[in-house]
């Protein structure tokens, strides 16, 4: 099927695309992420075809729309039927002028794993919320890789005015499976909107993964971001939200690195109003080789007085050659707000694991106990109950005996 | 119960303690006492077996067994508490757990099952109530943002739980008021037993007056230098330490 203005979109990016590939490390946004790798697998285009599905595409929610190697399957899906939900190729012919009307719009900046996915997406989610609708039990974007190959998904959220929803999204994939998720949501949160997004990335061990996260926030709009990054051999995960006057803008993460695995998370919160509200807690722990990257960034534009916006990250090394490179940015250029951030980098505490062991707990159990508290402070922000007990088993099978099951 | 043979113990180069002996039998309270730097506290940690502490000559047989030769955890399942002067808060982890993973800990080493679940609830409620604790402590991180006294308890809550042969008390006393020293005394005793034995280690004869020691000990420059009854504390009281370290 063609369609001319998405032939328009599709042809200037991929024009793009063959000037720059993927980012380069030079680019300031991707220095402590070199992503060459991913250019000398040379990916081929995921096909339809009929994969085995394994257990793990069975959704644990209600409501789930399944992507099999970026394809929508409507016979594993479960879609709710009080709003508008669909494939992004089924909302090219039924909801073409609404789709039209956002379609890229909420991309601000772009750059090689945008431009590949405008020009190859295979399928995505559609969903619009009308006005003063709420979906009242969470919807759950599953995706399932079978194929080497690279997997480019495109989802277009519109809620509008007064809308409530709550999204989650989970990769995965079978073990030892190699390949590329390249997956960029659009999101439009309409004025007094609220939206809460869950990811949690679970690729297989040999995975890479690109998600991007595009938000454009109106007024009063809240958008709340819950992002876990568990599995694949090398992940980047942008985070943009632009938001007006008065929205609320929250933004958590945990990064889980073991062996040779490098997250790279890649925020920006962009205040274009006054009297807006964000926070960012995002929470790293590294083991191993593993490298996680930290990149917040908070801009406030200069006619946005009274924001109110506060950032940390907080990581713990557990090995010598684990590394993190952390960097929190506030780029402010209205004079009456209120910013802060903060970093750590830190150990696990001696005094803790001592005291632990005083009690008859061995130090490698001490160890799991004390690093899984530490990252159980992000899950128990989980609000869903399913997931919130669907992560903390995932958490308890990397430290294990950290926690009463 | 417990054999400290000439024990001389370095933290870096200085010699802190100094040829320290002490036998203590089961059922027995001693009270080691003694001024700021005397090594009480190092002798706490090296019978608890924290790192940090080079154990340069003597020996500590516990129950027959070479104690130094044991990791931290395999002394605490063996039956020997520090009660910690400080007790560690550590955020994120609640103290029910803390609780029953050191309780199964220690029924593992000694061939039991894992505590019933119902069952180490009942226990571990009645357990708090008895320390006029209340039940949300337990739900809790531990020691986060407990008070001083709220701390002591937890620390003898924990012992109550675990129910070991040799409890050593790191100046328990140390930022408690009446109401509380009164409330961990009585926890304290309730645990007295001809099976048990206790080291208290205090700077002050206040704890004392609630937990009566059968033997006083004055520890002064790294050695015992003397040793006597309950009423030795109450000289100790009147006269200060001076009149030893001189003697």
């Amino acid at each position: 099927m063609s369609i001319s203005w998405l032939d328009d979109f599709r042809q200037q990016a991929q024009s793009q695309f063959e000037q720059t590939g993927f980012p380069s490390n030079r680019l300031e946004d991707w220095r402590y992420t070199n992503v060459s790798a991913i250019a000398k697998k040379e990916f081929p285009l995921a096909k339809i075809e009929n994969s085995p599905v394994f257990e793990g595409s069975k959704g644990g929610t209600a409501f789930h729309f399944v992507l099999v190697d970026g394809f929508f399957n409507a016979g594993l899906s479960n879609l709710p039927k009080s709003i508008t939900v669909c494939s992004i190729n089924d909302a090219l012919k039924n909801h073409a002028g609404l789709l039209q009307s956002k379609f890229n719009q909420a991309i601000t900046q772009t750059h090689g794993f945008i431009d590949f996915n405008t020009a190859n997406f295979t399928d995505g989610l559609f969903i619009h919320i009308a006005e003063n609708e709420v979906l009242d039990k969470p919807l759950q974007i599953i995706h399932v890789a079978t194929q080497e190959a690279i997997l480019p998904t495109r989802h277009v959220v519109i809620l509008e005015k007064n809308a409530k929803a709550t999204l989650i999204e989970t990769f995965s994939s079978s073990e030892g499976n190699a390949y590329l998720t390249n997956s960029v949501a659009e999101i439009f949160v309409g004025e007094n909107a609220d939206l809460t997004l869950y990811k949690v990335q679970q690729e297989s061990e040999t995975a890479y993964h690109f998600g991007g996260t595009y938000v454009q926030q109106a007024d009063n709009a809240r958008f709340t971001h819950h992002n876990f990054a568990l599995g694949s051999v090398l992940a980047r995960s942008d985070i943009v939200c632009d938001l007006a006057t008065a929205a609320e803008c929250e933004l958590n993460g945990l990064y889980l690195g073991s062996q040779k695995q490098h997250l790279d998370n890649f925020t920006r919160i962009n205040h274009l109003q006054p009297n807006g509200i964000s926070r960012e807690f995002y929470k790293g722990i590294l083991t191993d080789q593993a490298k996680g990257v930290f990149q917040g960034r908070i801009v406030v534009a200069e006619n946005a007085q009274k924001i109110d916006s506060k950032m940390n990250n907080r990581n713990l090394l557990l090995s010598n050659e684990a590394e993190i490179d952390t960097k929190p940015q506030l780029e402010i250029y209205a004079d009456d707000v209120k910013c802060a951030h903060g970093v750590t980098v830190g150990q696990l505490d001696e005094k803790s694991i001592f005291y632990l062991q005083s009690r008859g707990i061995d130090e490698a159990t001490a160890k799991h106990i004390l690093t899984f508290a530490f990252a159980n402070e992000m899950v128990d922000k989980i609000t869903v109950p399913s997931l919130r007990e669907s992560v903390f088993n995932l958490l308890l099978a990397r430290f294990p005996e950290g926690a009463e099951r | 119960m417990l054999k400290i043979k000439n024990l001389t113990v370095n933290v870096g180069t200085k010699e802190i303690l100094k040829g320290l002996n002490l036998e203590v039998n089961a059922g027995e309270i001693h009270a080691i006492m003694g001024p700021n730097g005397a090594g009480k506290s190092t002798l706490s940690h090296v019978l608890s077996g924290k790192s940090g502490y080079e154990v340069t000559g003597g020996s500590i047989t516990y129950n027959d067994k070479n104690l130094l030769e044991m990791p931290a955890e395999i002394r605490a399942r063996e039956g020997v508490f520090l009660a910690f002067q400080y007790p560690v808060e550590i955020a994120g982890v609640t103290n029910v757990y803390l609780l029953k993973a050191a309780l199964n800990a220690v029924r593992k080493h000694n061939g039991l099952s894992e505590v019933d679940a119902m069952d180490f609830l009942t226990l571990v409620k009645a357990k708090t109530k008895a320390l006029d604790m209340d039940e949300k402590f337990l739900y809790r991180a531990v020691n986060e943002g407990f008070s001083g006294g709220e701390k002591k308890r937890n620390e003898i809550l924990q012992m109550a739980m675990l129910e070991p042969q040799l409890c050593i008390l790191d100046e328990t006393d140390s930022g408690l008021d009446i109401d509380a020293l009164r409330i961990v005394a009585d926890g304290v005793n309730a645990l007295r037993s001809e099976n048990r034995a206790f080291i208290m280690v205090t700077h002050y004869q206040r704890l004392l007056d609630y937990i009566k020691p059968d033997f006083v000990h004055v520890l002064a420059d790294g050695k015992i230098v003397k040793s006597g009854g309950a009423e030795l504390a109450l000289e100790l009281e009147e006269k200060g330490y001076g009149w030893l370290e001189q003697a």
